[in-house]
């Protein structure tokens, strides 16, 4: 029976490491990510030997051992075996002391900030979201961060908030977001393409919701994105458009006191995300949706039913005050202003 | 000693309850194993909630977008799931076999401290309640077990949730450590003669080694919580971020208590596992003394590890060096212990009964909790584990499939003595069963999703993310563990009443509490034993040695009185502690009504004075 599970369990495990998941940590893009799955794979199958070997002699004890009806065997009465006790405990200590070498190797790998980064990005956690500053670009942008591949990142990692975590399975393991603390680490991405991340340090009531992407470029791509994010924002001829930019920029609908739009003059607030380029970006509320119309149109309506406990939704004008709250009209033309921000 | 030497400034009544009937029995009494009964169902009944949370958590879970529970509670209720199952399930758990089993053990009449052990009762009690009532009282906490600050000052976290967890927490560890106290007390002072620390029951010893890690732990968090009371009700600024405090201080003080508290988790399971294996393979304890050290070993490095819950938050990297290597020691004297029970087993005569199906399952399933732990211990790849189901596994299988498997081990095993009845052999059977299924189909598929990036403490997560197959399972599974419970719930109600008789020394035991009737008198021992042996009682059996008639006489026997004033000063502490939350006046009423129902105990008179 023991015999049998034990047996389903390693089977099930080796099954269900689906690597092609979007966040599964054996499917790796870059030397940290990597090595952090060798350092597993060294514990894990070291693990499983222990384990079926205990598990084993539990089974054999099982059939060997139990008390069967009509049987006069007496159990033997001992009360240790000094050398099998001293073996037990000096085989584990020599395997420590073996693995510890790669593992301390690693810690100090991964501690030790490169001297020159290829970029340098500020990363600040928010509730419940990230933003993201290049600092020697001067660019700001939020919940999709650009990076280049096959060189080393240098991440600064900031919150005025509450905790969070920086995590991008993938790529690397997380560290943690501590305001007052200046936590550092380096990442860096093999192959281009699009890598889902994850808050993992409880941040409040939509944690869960706080995600965001890594687009990794190529050298020209990563270029030509630098140089887009630095152009200041569209600003629209198309009337629904042009509707929208006015409500955004009245007093009335406040936006622009928390959110800044490069090259107005109204929307310059730091509170929430930079939208100077918010249409060309793929996800919408830090990773949670699509960026398409009807999702804007979802979000500016009401980002407290998709977020719930959202600052915008708690703070902002619009949503606090019944008179001042969009219509459905504004609300259209709001979404599609922001869309023409590319 | 005929009158009271102090003439108090008013009139007041100090007079014993004589024998009191029915509920006052309960409410006065201070019978260690009248407390360990009241520890016993009241910790069961709290596990009860904690496990409705859980089924609550995993039904939220069952599939990708669900919208069953709101976040808001569904953040109040993992973390209530967490402290509840902890501070007012296992932990109180263990405290009734402490209060039961002990003084059986040593044999001894009663703890050292019979008053101060019903306060530690009634004060985990009213812990217990201001814990819970936050949920009729405005919402519960929502910061998680280990409440990281800043999330939990005003700032970020306005209501009451989190005033309720700080005060209910200061509350239980207020019981926890006059229970300490009490037990480190008893266990030095009334062992029985000749029962020397080397000839302590296996039980006894992880009770010693637990109450010495409370009584210094606790005040670790202890002095964390009081600073985020200050925080939160005085507006000090010990984790006001935007003030320049470093919210680390917190991590560093939970887990300096927190890991310690791992071990007073654990340790009490492996006590009645070590009790409940030599017992019935027929075999003594493997390596005894190894047992012993052990387990001291554990605890001494239980304070030397804490930094290992925080790899990610950059310490940096001779701080991780030092806890990687740190815990990975800890792996040592856990695998001996491992290898002894094997030990112990090997070449018996084993009786697979229900608690013995219990504390193998404890073995196979705390080995996959310890293989985990030595996982986590590899820092560097700990950076993708930390904060995700994987830990999640890993803590379950500790604390449910090591402590709880333990516990419900020790319940079944000593159920004939406390109640002189026995269960039902099929229905146990059938409990564990059900519970080990559960246990593996629930948890450890956790630890796939945790590799596969599935974050702890999230409400939602998206279909895309692959992590739905498995945690419906998971859901489904949890199910077959509540089953699993229930199927104790009856088995223990029926047997309770109507079990057939146990008799003194159902499973030829090796332990003093087998030589006493089931359920044992008042007085526990008549004449007070010799001790010459470990196993003493065995030992004593096998020479045909252990039915010597006692010549004492029961009436002879003096023992402690019951007394109201135990009850009455926790409910002074427990009205303290909700005026911290509500009103300070209230809370210093409530401090008044403490200070006065102490002096009142402290001159409480004896009903016979002339009783020897």
């Amino acid at each position: 029976m023991k015999k049998i599970i034990s047996l389903s369990i390693v089977f099930l495990l080796i099954v269900s490491c689906g690597k092609d998941l979007p966040m599964s940590t054996f499917d790796t893009y870059g030397p940290i990510a990597e090595e952090q799955a060798f350092l597993f794979s060294i514990i894990f199958w070291a693990g499983m030997v222990v384990l079926v070997a205990v598990e084993a002699a539990i089974i054999y004890i099982y059939f060997k051992y139990r008390r069967r009806k009509n049987s006069n065997r007496k159990a033997a009465q001992f009360h240790g075996n000094t050398k099998l006790e001293i073996l037990w405990t000096i085989l584990p200590v020599i395997f420590l002391a073996v693995v510890s070498v790669p593992v301390l190797s690693a810690i100090w790998n991964f501690g030790t900030m490169p001297e020159n980064p290829a970029v340098v990005v500020n990363v600040k956690g928010h509730q419940y979201w990230f933003e993201f500053e290049y600092p020697d670009l001067d660019v700001v942008t939020a919940n999709e961060l650009h990076i280049p591949v096959g060189k080393q990142v240098l991440i600064n990692l900031d919150s005025n908030n509450v905790l969070h975590s920086f995590w991008i399975p993938k790529i690397a393991g997380k560290t943690d977001i501590i305001p007052n603390q200046g936590n550092q680490m380096w990442i860096q991405a093999d192959h281009t393409g699009l890598y889902y991340g994850q808050c993992a340090e409880f941040c409040g009531e939509s944690h869960a919701l706080m995600r965001f992407r890594v687009i990794v470029d190529t050298d020209e791509d990563f270029a030509t994105w630098i140089d887009h994010q630095k152009t200041e924002a569209y600003v629209p001829n198309d009337p629904l458009e042009k509707e929208g930019y006015t409500i955004f920029m009245s007093a009335k609908a406040g936006c622009g006191g928390c959110h800044m739009i490069n090259g107005s003059k109204k929307a310059k607030g730091k509170i929430g995300p930079n939208l100077t380029h918010v249409g060309s970006r793929q996800h919408l509320a830090s990773g949670i949706m699509e960026n398409t119309q009807d999702n804007l149109r979802k979000w500016i309506k009401d980002p407290g039913k998709i977020k719930p406990g959202n600052i915008m939704a708690s703070q902002g004008a619009v949503y606090m005050d019944p008179n001042k709250a969009l219509t459905d009209s504004e609300v259209i033309a709001l979404a599609s202003y922001l869309q023409s921000l590319k | 000693m005929t009158t009271i030497p102090l003439k108090l400034p008013f009139k007041i009544d100090l007079s014993r309850p004589v024998n009191p009937t029915g509920i006052w029995d309960w409410i006065t009494t201070i019978d260690h194993k009248k407390i360990g009964v009241l520890y016993g169902v009241t910790a069961f009944l709290m596990f009860i909630t904690g496990g409705i949370e859980a089924l609550l958590i995993r039904t939220q879970l069952a599939g990708p977008e669900m919208k069953i529970i709101a976040p808001d509670v569904y953040n109040q209720l993992f973390t209530m799931h967490a402290t509840t199952m902890i501070f007012l399930g296992v932990m109180p758990l263990s405290a009734a076999f402490f209060n039961y089993i002990i003084p059986l053990q040593i044999g001894a009449r009663d703890v050292a401290f019979p008053r101060l052990n019903a306060f530690s009762y009634w004060t985990f009690l009213f812990g217990a309640l201001i814990m819970k009532s936050s949920w009729f009282l405005g919402g519960s906490p929502n910061a998680g077990w280990f409440g990281y600050a800043p999330i939990t000052t005003t700032t970020f976290n306005a209501g009451h949730g989190i005033d309720f967890w700080v005060v209910g927490l200061q509350v239980l560890g207020v019981a926890s450590l006059a229970a300490s106290f009490n037990f480190i007390v008893t266990i030095i002072n009334m062992r029985a003669p000749g029962m020397s620390f080397m000839r302590l029951p296996l039980f006894t010893w992880m009770t010693f080694i637990t109450a010495i890690l409370l009584v210094l732990a606790f005040p670790v968090i202890t002095v964390a919580l009081i600073e985020l009371m200050l925080d939160r009700t005085f507006d000090f600024n010990f984790f006001n971020t935007r003030a320049g405090a470093n919210p680390l201080l917190w991590q560093h003080l939970f887990w300096i208590f927190g890991h310690p508290e791992v071990y007073i988790l654990i340790l009490p399971a492996m006590g009645i596992v070590s009790e409940i294996l030599p017992t019935f393979s027929k075999k003594p304890i493997f390596g005894y003394a190894a047992m012993v050290l052990a387990a001291a070993f554990i605890a001494f490095m239980g304070w030397l590890v804490w930094s290992h819950h925080m790899f990610t938050t950059g310490l940096g990297p001779i701080a991780n060096s030092v806890f990687t290597i740190t815990t990975m020691l800890i792996a040592i004297p856990t695998g001996v212990k491992m290898f002894n029970w094997l030990g112990t087993m090997w070449g018996g005569n084993i009786e697979f009964n229900t608690p013995t199906l219990f504390s193998v399952g404890f073995l196979s399933m705390f080995l996959i909790g310890g293989i985990s732990g030595v996982m986590h211990s590899f820092s560097a790849s700990d950076y993708q584990q930390q904060d995700t189901y994987f830990i999640v596994a890993h803590i379950h299988y500790v604390l449910f499939g090591g402590a709880i498997f333990g516990i419900f081990a020790g319940i079944y095993y000593w159920f004939p003595k406390i109640t002189g009845r026995m269960y039902d052999e099929k229905m146990g059977k059938l409990n564990f069963w059900l519970m080990f299924i559960g246990q593996n189909l629930t948890f450890f598929p956790m630890h796939f999703i945790g590799m596969q990036g599935m974050p702890r403490r999230i409400f939602t997560y998206d279909a895309n993310m692959g992590w739905a197959f498995w945690n419906g399972v998971e859901t489904f599974s949890a199910y077959i563990i509540a089953f699993g419970v229930l199927f104790f719930i009856i088995n223990m109600l029926k047997s309770w009443g109507n079990g057939p008789k146990a008799g003194d020394d159902p499973w030829d035991a090796r332990t003093l509490e087998w030589s006493i009737s089931s359920p044992p008198p008042v007085y526990n021992f008549l004449d007070v034993p010799k001790v010459e042996a470990l196993d003493d009682f065995w030992v004593k059996k096998q020479k045909g040695l252990s039915k010597i008639k006692s010549k004492t006489k029961p009436k002879d026997i003096h023992l402690p009185q019951a007394s109201y004033w135990p009850m009455l000063a926790s409910l002074g502490l427990a009205i303290a502690g909700y005026g911290i939350i509500y009103n300070l006046v209230v809370c210093g009423l409530g401090i008044a009504m403490l200070l006065i129902t102490v002096c009142a105990w402290s001159f409480e008179p004896v009903n016979e004075p002339d009783a020897h």
